[in-house]
Formats: C-alpha cells, structure tokens, sequence
C-alpha cells in the first residue's frame, strides 16, 4: 500500500505541527485541537479518507495533564487504509475540542456521546445533548475516577422520584469476575468491586 | 344533520378548513415498546397530519456501559459481552472481538481456527440476515416470510447449540484461539443445512421480491443517497444497498477472508427495496462461502499452541503437568498478556462494521476500549431519512435499517 509511505510526508509538509503517533496497525498522528479540524478536511478532501468510522476520546485519569484525547479514526473506500488521528484536549477541567459535523454529518452522533461519557465539549456543535444518558444525568460515566457500580442518582423524572421515594441505586458488584493481583487478597483485588468502598468481605456502609 | 359528502377525501376537507381551524403540529412518541422499532429505540416525532416533519431518535434504553466494563475486566472475561452486542449475530461478534485483542498481541491463529471462525461468522450472517427480513416482513404486514425465516434461523441455532453450548449467547471464541474444537461430523450437518437452504431461500425472497404490497411499501421509500449514506458512516447492507461497495471481508480482508470466491451485491437507488436486495443476496453469498470451507475444512491446530501467556492449554495438561496448571491459573487470574500499545481493528459485521479500538498499557486488562458499533451509526441517519415520510413509511425504514439496540446503546 502506497499510502503508508506518503501519507506522514503528506501530512508532515501540510501540518507541521502534526507529529507521528506510536500505533500497532495503521498509521497514526497527533495534533493539536486547533488544528485537527483542518487535518481531518485535508485527510478526507485530498488524500480520500471519506468515511469517519468511529471518533472517541481516552481519559488518562485525573493525575495526567492533558487528561483528554480525542481520537478519530478514518477510512479511504478507494484506498482501504485507515488512519487515526488522535488530539489532547488543552483544558482538563473543561475539555473543549473543535466540532467536525461540518465534514461529516455522522460526526453528531459521535460527539454527543463523547460528552455524554467524557464532558469533552465539541465547540461548534449544533445540539450538544446527552445521547445514551438522560438529560439532566449529573455525571461522565467513562471518566475514570466514575466507579463501575455507577452513583446513586434521582430518577430521571421528579416527579416520579418524589411519589416512589426511590432513585437510581448503583449496582450490587459483590461476587463477579475477578483478577488477582499478586499480593493482595483476592476478595479484594476485584477489579469490578476496585472502585468500590465495599464489597463481599467489607460491608457496604450505609 | 346531514353528512356532507362534498369534500373527496380528508385532506382536501381539512385543507379548506377556516383560517381559525389551522391545524398546528403534533408531537408523538414511538416507542421505546413499539413492535416496528426492534427493541427499545424511541423516536420523538413532529407531525404535519400524518407526515413527519421532525424526528428526534431517543437512544440508550439499553445502555450497560460495556465499555466501562470492559475497562475492568481481563480479554477473555468481556467475550460473554460481546454476545449481547448484536445479539443476533454473537458468533460475528465474537469473532470480531478476538481478532482485535489478537492484533494487538501480533497473534496469528491457525487455518483451521480462522477457518471456524469465518464459517461461524457467515453462519451468523445468514440467521441475522434471516432474522432482519422475517421482521421487515412483519414490519410491513408479510407475516408470513416470518414463519419461514424463523424455522429456518432454528436450525442454525441448534447448529449453534450444538458447536457452542448455547443457541443465542454463544461466547465461543477466546483470544487465541476458540473455546472448543468443532463436534464429528458437524461439518456435514452445516452442509445438509446449506443443501436445504437455498431453495427455501428462494421460496423466502420469492414471497416478498415480486410481492405487489411488498413493492408499494419499500420502493422508493426512504432513499439514502451514496453521499448521505457516506457521510453519516453508514455500514454494511445499508450503504451497499446506496451503492457503495464498501466491504471489509474484501477490500481489507481478514481471517482468511481472501481465499473466498464471493460477491458483494450493491444497490442501485438506495430505497429500502435496495437493502432487501441486498441482504437476500448476501445470504446466498454466505452460503456460498461456507459451502467452500466445508469443501476444504482445514485441519491442524485450532488455537494458536505458541502463544503460552494468551491461549489457556487444554484441560487433559492442566490436569497432569504442574507447570499447565500454574500458566492456566495466571491466564485465568491476571488475563492474557498483552504488549501496549494501540490497535482498531473492524469486521464486516451481519449488520455492518463492527470496530474495537483497544488502548493497552500492557497486562491483562484494556485501558480502554471502544466499541463501534454499526447500528449506531447506521440510525444516526434517522433525524435526516424520517422527514418528509409518512408515518408508516417510517415502519418500512426501521425495518429495511435492521439494527439492534444491544448494540447500539451497548
């Protein structure tokens, strides 16, 4: 394939700024968020990447600085290769990323999901709501500090929350799949119970 | 007081309405337990009479978080998850699942393994495709084609049961390798079934490709143009059915996919009747594909024997040498060991492309992990493709999208 010899030349020469990323199959870049949008215009309009296959972020957890990356992934129908591009989010607290609706109209569902599970606000984005959350859900359930039971939540609808007394409880994790890591005991190197402050040998506290 | 019979129809009477009677629009919600929507897609929809003029999907009833999940457990413990992705087609996922993590561990499976997983995969197909049209059919009140696909996917499943354990969750592959060889003489069952098969496949698409009801429901209704369906990322039968002959089992072939003679039917127009087409066609196709590796089944080693630190040795080692029992209990506790590093790998799913994209940092347990699903994406389009369409033409749309919800809210 011709494309995976020219294509860090291509891009190189157009996008100084991009630099290669360290990826096991297709070839891969970095850059950053202001330029992103023009790389993935200049991928699809000259080098025919013209589907958006998948475009999702990576949360490197709290302690990392820049905690946020963005990462699509494109596809060339004519050339079939793949190529991903990946760009750190500046701002940790309130991560923003340019929208890339305007090239691709799949972009929309994508991102509305990004910010659903991760907060990363598509700047530019024409109806930036929750997806596969509720509207209104007050957390970003694939950030890493989010624990796998989930948080206890009020119901989606109030009103219905005040007449059942009930809301959305985080789910009981005692006793599923475990890996040991060496040294610790197993009951409690449960990765499902990991995020958890109780599991089967610690009660869970009221 | 007397009816007046002046008006022809009741659009024309409520068009010469007084300027005070203006209807306004209606808001109506369909789904998320509407028997057209397939599981639990809720559309919000504004209505003109009874034409759409906004449609706002509604989606994640179903979501589990899969991908929280898979953060949290070791490979081989998130392939019972990849079942409930597009849970009509577990083997597809299963398969396609595997192949990422073994990307990522630069792991080749033997001809025989990769053999299985392709005959698997297209059996899938064939039940999902099956599954799609009797539900199409339904959809647009062919109740009939139903009974014969199901009857049909039945035999599949026992098929399914019969190699896996399970008819619906099926969870055979492991990296590596599978979780199991092949049964005597299964093979030769798949045969007899493919023997069986194509002629009622033919009695199937003969009861709805010349069926006059069938054709004033589909044909030209819900036309998605090849730029549209590109750029919405659409995926499988969906965009062929748009004419783009976009497909990964040939322009990026894996699993041995390249040995195959097949073909891949393309639409010309893109209405729903060009993805009925379509996926008619591609039964008979993975018919073909499967009658070729019954034909040459490989034999050898089904699961990669290199790959000590990945692929659990068989239970008779475990049992017998010390040093199996410690490898076996390492790869079941800590999970297969991957290098890091960064791998998306894409099948051409029954429903479309189904894409990992795996983030490692070594070990047995994802960094993270991405699902792309295609039903996701393929419903992405919906908001665009409902206006304009009456209600009951959108019927004909879901059903000619054949999505499930398992995956797309994964």
């Amino acid at each position: 394939m011709t494309t995976d010899v020219d294509l860090p030349t291509a891009v190189s020469q157009k996008f100084p700024s991009a630099t290669p990323r360290a990826s096991l199959d297709c070839p891969a870049f970095n850059v950053p968020g202001a330029d992103a949008v023009a790389l993935l215009q200049f991928l699809r309009d000259v080098q025919g990447f013209d589907f958006l296959m998948d475009l999702t972020a990576i949360d490197w957890s709290a302690e990392k600085s820049p905690r946020f990356t963005v990462v699509w992934h494109l596809y060339s129908s004519t050339k079939h290769s793949y190529v991903r591009l990946a760009a750190d989010c500046a701002n940790d607290v309130d991560p923003v990323m340019p929208t890339s609706v305007g090239i691709w109209a799949g972009a929309d569902w994508h991102e509305r999901e990004c910010y659903d599970m991760f907060g990363i606000k598509f700047a530019g984005h024409p109806d930036l709501r929750r997806i596969l959350m509720w509207d209104g859900y007050p957390h970003f359930p694939l950030r890493k500090e989010f624990p796998l039971a989930g948080l206890p939540t009020t119901l989606p609808d109030a009103e219905i929350g005040a007449e059942t007394g009930t809301g959305v409880i985080s789910a009981p994790m005692a006793g599923g799949p475990f890996v040991a890591t060496p040294g610790e005991p197993m009951g409690e190197a449960e990765p499902r119970a990991k995020d958890e402050a109780w599991n089967e040998r610690t009660p869970k506290p009221e | 007081m007397a009816t007046d019979f002046s008006f022809p129809d009741a659009a024309a009477k409520a068009a010469a309405l007084p300027k005070e009677f203006e209807p306004e629009k209606m808001s109506l919600s369909m789904g998320p337990s509407h028997p057209s929507t397939h599981g639990v897609l809720r559309i919000q929809f504004e209505l003109d009479g009874e034409v759409v003029t906004k449609a706002d999907p509604v989606i994640g009833y179903l979501h589990r978080g899969d991908e929280k999940i898979a953060e949290n457990m070791t490979y081989n413990q998130f392939v019972p998850y990849t079942d409930r992705l597009d849970y009509i087609a577990p083997l597809a996922n299963n398969m396609a699942y595997a192949i990422a993590v073994e990307r990522l561990a630069k792991l080749e499976v033997p001809a025989r393994c990769q053999a299985i997983r392709v005959l698997t995969a297209e059996m899938a197909r064939v039940s999902s495709h099956l599954m799609g049209l009797g539900a199409f059919g339904i959809d647009v009140g062919a109740w009939s084609v139903f009974m014969y696909t199901f009857e049909e996917r039945e035999k599949l499943y026992k098929l399914f049961e019969e190699l896996t354990g399970a008819r619906f969750t099926t969870s055979y592959s492991r990296i590596g390798g599978l979780s199991r060889d092949v049964p005597e003489g299964w093979i030769q069952r798949v045969d007899a079934f493919c023997d069986q098969f194509l002629p009622i496949l033919d009695e199937i698409l003969s009861m709805l490709t010349r069926n006059k009801i069938f054709l004033d429901r589909t044909v030209g209704i819900g036309v998605i143009s090849r730029e549209d369906a590109i750029a919405y990322g659409m995926s499988g039968p969906n965009l062929r059915g748009s004419g783009v002959a976009m497909d990964l089992r040939k322009d990026k072939p894996y699993s041995g996919y390249e040995q195959y003679e097949f073909d891949v039917p393309v639409g010309g127009k893109g209405d729903c009747y060009d993805r009925y087409l379509c996926r008619g066609e591609e039964m008979k196709q993975s018919i073909r594909i499967i009658r070729q590796i019954v034909k040459n089944f490989p034999g050898g080693d089904w699961y990669a024997k290199d790959a000590r630190k990945i692929f659990a040795p068989p239970k008779d080692k475990i049992l017998t040498s010390m040093e199996e029992l410690i490898n076996n209990f390492m790869i079941v506790t800590e999970g297969p060991q991957m290098p890091s590093g960064e791998v998306y790998f894409e099948a051409e799913n029954p429903k479309g492309v189904l894409g990992f994209y795996i983030v490692s940092k070594g070990g047995g347990v994802p960094y993270r992990m991405k699902i792309r699903s295609p039903s996701f994406c393929n419903l992405s389009i919906l908001p665009k493709l409902c206006v304009g369409n009456m209600v009951s033409d959108v019927v004909s749309i879901l059903g000619s999208l054949d999505f499930v919800m398992g995956e797309c809210d994964r």
